[in-house]
């Protein structure tokens, strides 16, 4: 996929977006993003990252204090809310608990004077591709989580908005029923073709849900990539660090040939990483390496960087072993796989180790 | 557990027994706990009201003080005048009252039903001491004709009661004549209907107009960031700090003919004469809505804080305007809490008595103020009773209709 979205293709574009509540610090720190049609977009952060402020600029609850957003060709920093044809769910789900699950859905059907009979044959099919189709009469207070959810989630498309924003929409619910509300939604988005911007902390939930997923901190989009990219290529250490696990290893960059370097650690060890963009060449540096990608008792020669570590512990996880050694100095985390072949790793022995240059990158 | 379910199969004894055993000490504690206030309760709030509940139906004078008379007039025919026998036995029983100093207690309750009688009890009693003989039928008539007035003595008979619908009658405008049915007072005595459409009438203004005043700043101080919240709700709290009696006299002093208020309407032109704002229903409902205000803000208040910012988001979000928003979605969820204030503020209005009569006029007392008449001037507690007790019958039939429409479950006070 082509990741980079051309004006011409953007269905939103936020372009110099800056937010500010009190004049002295920006929650948006100059945002560009855009957005295609009929794409999944996530925005991915800690709290307090600018995620929701972004979002709650789009829907029309903020204001930005500086920049454009354009939606579907069209600037609407001056549409109210209920102009701007935006379906929205949020994550305490936010339904009318004083009416019936057929009436929240039917809701923005009678904001629009619909007819009865439209409304009702609306509601009926937008409960049915949620599955809450024999809840109809029930008032949300007596659903569960889950359920609700699906209410609000038929409630947010009924009126086939343009673009369906998500705020956390999962953050109350069980593990369990997150990952299968997860793959619910990603099939809804599939099949009904719609735009989405949703909102998380949860990069598990980015990674399985989305086209490319914008990664906030202190307000500015750190990167914003296909989940596999955001994985495999993290653009700085922030990046590296939220989006699953890795080591890091500090160290200097002593020589780089553009996308090759030579990175030499506290101790004088020395090892062959790609070069980023974030750190200089003759700069600090983080080696970020992620745990499934170190290979243990790799064969002589067969790996640029291979070294000999000693196993600290060991945590059995059934499908895989967490080994921690202690490499150059360093606490260092390994995924082994168990499988019927793998090493027996005792305590206190030394192993070698390695990785290739690709699974090794230097971050800032 | 694992050991009580042993005990229960081994020697039958059912679990349930064995919990409420093991309960029983909690429970025990937890009666303790409230033991004091429940006490308090019935001693201060059971009690009187039980008591006032009898004052109002209760009638002691005749009954104690002319035994002898109503066993006379048992066989009376309620035609004629009694006959000898009777103002006999009646003669001896003022005798005795004389004695006793309680003449002017039976006067005084057949004075509420017969005007004048009081003195002519009084009158008969100084009779008899200054030595009368029989026969006392003629002399009593010879001193004052109304004595053989068959109306006189058909009431006297029916106060000998010792229980009366009289004071509660009374209440209501309503009388028994002398054949014993019940018709409307003269309309010249026909105040209590009057009186007690007037005090639903002021409570439900002031209900209304609290409501009005009341419902934007509950919403602003739901709304508002809590800095900003904190500071308006001590204003809003600010009446409770002063006592009800300095709050009306300060209105008073804003609301007289020379008063602030006046003042500064001529100084604007707005008025070309001075306005009289106290001692008549203005003043009456405006230093009551004032005061009340708080009780209406405040469970409207902590119901409108827990309802979700994000519902009016997502009705916006859904195509609903600003009003309409506000107006389905978030208005539906604040009743309770305007159920609750309105409430509370209408039946504390039912019994309002020094703002009245500060500030209003003879037309603006209610009933409360002739509860205190009653009590403290004419000393008829039984009518001060009966009128007690039709404002609280009113109060709880008021409160089974709001139940059975609103639904008192619905209610929230925070």
């Amino acid at each position: 996929m082509k990741l980079d979205v051309s004006a011409s293709d953007a269905f939103v574009e936020f372009a110099g977006i800056q937010k500010t509540y009190d004049g002295e610090t920006l929650v948006v720190k100059n945002l560009n993003l855009r957005i295609r049609r009929g794409e999944f977009l996530t925005l991915l952060g800690p709290s307090g990252s600018g995620k929701t402020t972004t979002l709650m600029m789009l829907a029309g609850f903020e204001t930005p204090t500086a920049g454009n957003i354009v939606l579907d060709g069209a600037e609407i920093a001056s549409v109210p809310p209920e102009k701007r044809d935006i379906g929205m769910v949020f994550q305490n789900y936010a339904l009318f608990p004083h009416m019936t699950v057929a009436e929240n859905v039917g809701f923005p059907l009678r904001v629009r004077s619909r007819s009865k009979t439209e409304i009702a044959e609306r509601v009926g099919k937008a409960l049915d591709m949620v599955q809450m189709r024999n809840f109809a009469k029930r008032m949300p207070g007596q659903l569960s989580g889950g359920q609700q959810q699906r209410v609000a989630l038929a409630r947010a498309l009924v009126f086939e908005p343009k673009l369906v924003l998500m705020d956390e929409p999962l953050g109350a619910l069980d593990k369990q029923l997150r990952e299968q509300m997860q793959i619910e939604i990603r099939h809804l988005h599939e099949s009904l073709g719609i735009t989405v911007v949703y909102v998380t902390h949860d990069q598990s939930e980015a990674l399985t849900m989305s086209d490319r997923v914008a990664v906030f901190e202190n307000g500015i989009i750190q990167q914003c990539a296909s989940p596999s990219e955001l994985y495999e290529q993290p653009a700085n250490s922030f990046v590296a660090q939220f989006i699953g696990e890795n080591n890091r290893l500090p160290g200097t960059i002593l020589s780089g040939d553009g996308t090759r370097c030579r990175v030499a650690l506290a101790d004088g060890t020395e090892v062959q990483a790609t070069l980023t963009d974030s750190a200089p060449v003759g700069g600090p540096c983080l080696l970020s390496i992620r745990p499934e990608r170190v290979k243990i008792l790799p064969a002589e020669g067969s790996l640029p960087n291979r070294f000999e570590a000693e196993v600290r512990e060991l945590i059995y996880l059934g499908d895989h072993l967490r080994v921690r050694f202690a490499l150059a100095g360093l606490d260092f985390i390994v995924k082994v796989h168990n499988a019927e072949d793998r090493p027996s790793l005792d305590i206190g022995t030394r192993i070698p180790l390695g990785w290739r240059t690709e699974d090794c990158r230097a971050l800032d | 557990m694992t050991a009580t379910n042993l005990l229960a199969t081994s020697d039958g004894v059912p679990l349930k027994l064995l919990l409420r055993r093991a309960e029983r000490m909690n429970r025990l504690k937890s009666l303790a706990l409230v033991a004091p206030l429940l006490i308090f309760v019935m001693i201060v709030f059971i009690a009187p009201i039980a008591s006032m509940l009898a004052i109002a139906v209760q009638n002691p004078e005749v009954a104690a003080t002319l035994p002898k008379t109503l066993v006379a007039l048992k066989d009376w025919d309620g035609k004629s005048t009694p006959g000898e026998p009777v103002f006999a036995a009646f003669a001896d029983d003022l005798a005795q009252a004389q004695k006793d100093r309680t003449i002017g207690f039976v006067g005084k309750r057949i004075n509420y039903e017969v005007p004048g009688a009081r003195s002519r009890f009084l009158k008969a009693g100084r009779m008899i001491d200054a030595g009368g003989v029989p026969p006392w039928k003629d002399k009593f008539l010879s001193a004052d004709k109304d004595w053989g007035d068959v109306e006189f003595w058909t009431i006297l008979k029916r106060a000998g009661s010792t229980v009366t619908p009289y004071y509660l009658l009374t209440s209501v405008d309503l009388r028994q004549d002398a054949s014993g049915a019940i018709v409307h007072t003269q309309p010249d005595q026909s105040i209590f209907i009057d009186v007690f459409s007037r005090t639903i009438w002021i409570s439900l203004l002031v209900t209304a107009l609290t409501l009005v005043l009341g419902y934007p700043v509950a919403h602003l101080l739901a709304i508002l960031p809590n800095k900003y919240a904190n500071l308006l709700m001590i204003l809003v709290l600010l009446p409770f700090t002063t006592s009800i009696l300095v709050r009306t006299t300060a209105w008073i002093v804003l609301l007289q003919t020379n008063g602030v208020i006046n003042d500064l309407l001529m100084l604007l032109h707005l008025e070309s004469s001075r306005m009289q704002l106290i001692f008549n229903r203005v003043g009456t409902v405006l230093a009551m809505t004032h005061i009340q205000l708080p009780f209406t803000v405040l469970p409207i208040f902590s119901v409108m804080k827990s309802i979700s910012p994000n519902l009016l988001r997502a009705a916006r979000s859904l195509g609903a305007g600003p009003l309409r928003a506000f107006v389905t979605v978030y208005m539906p969820q604040t009743l309770p809490g305007v159920g609750a204030g309105c409430l509370l503020t209408f039946i504390l209005c039912l019994g309002y008595y020094i703002t009245p009569a500060l500030v209003g006029g003879p037309q603006d007392q209610m009933v409360s103020y002739f509860v205190a008449l009653y009590t403290n001037r004419d000393l008829n507690w039984g009518q001060a009773a009966a009128l007690g007790s039709l404002l609280l019958f009113i109060t709880l039939a008021l409160y089974a209709i709001f139940n059975r429409f609103v639904g008192i479950d619905k209610v929230k006070f925070g």
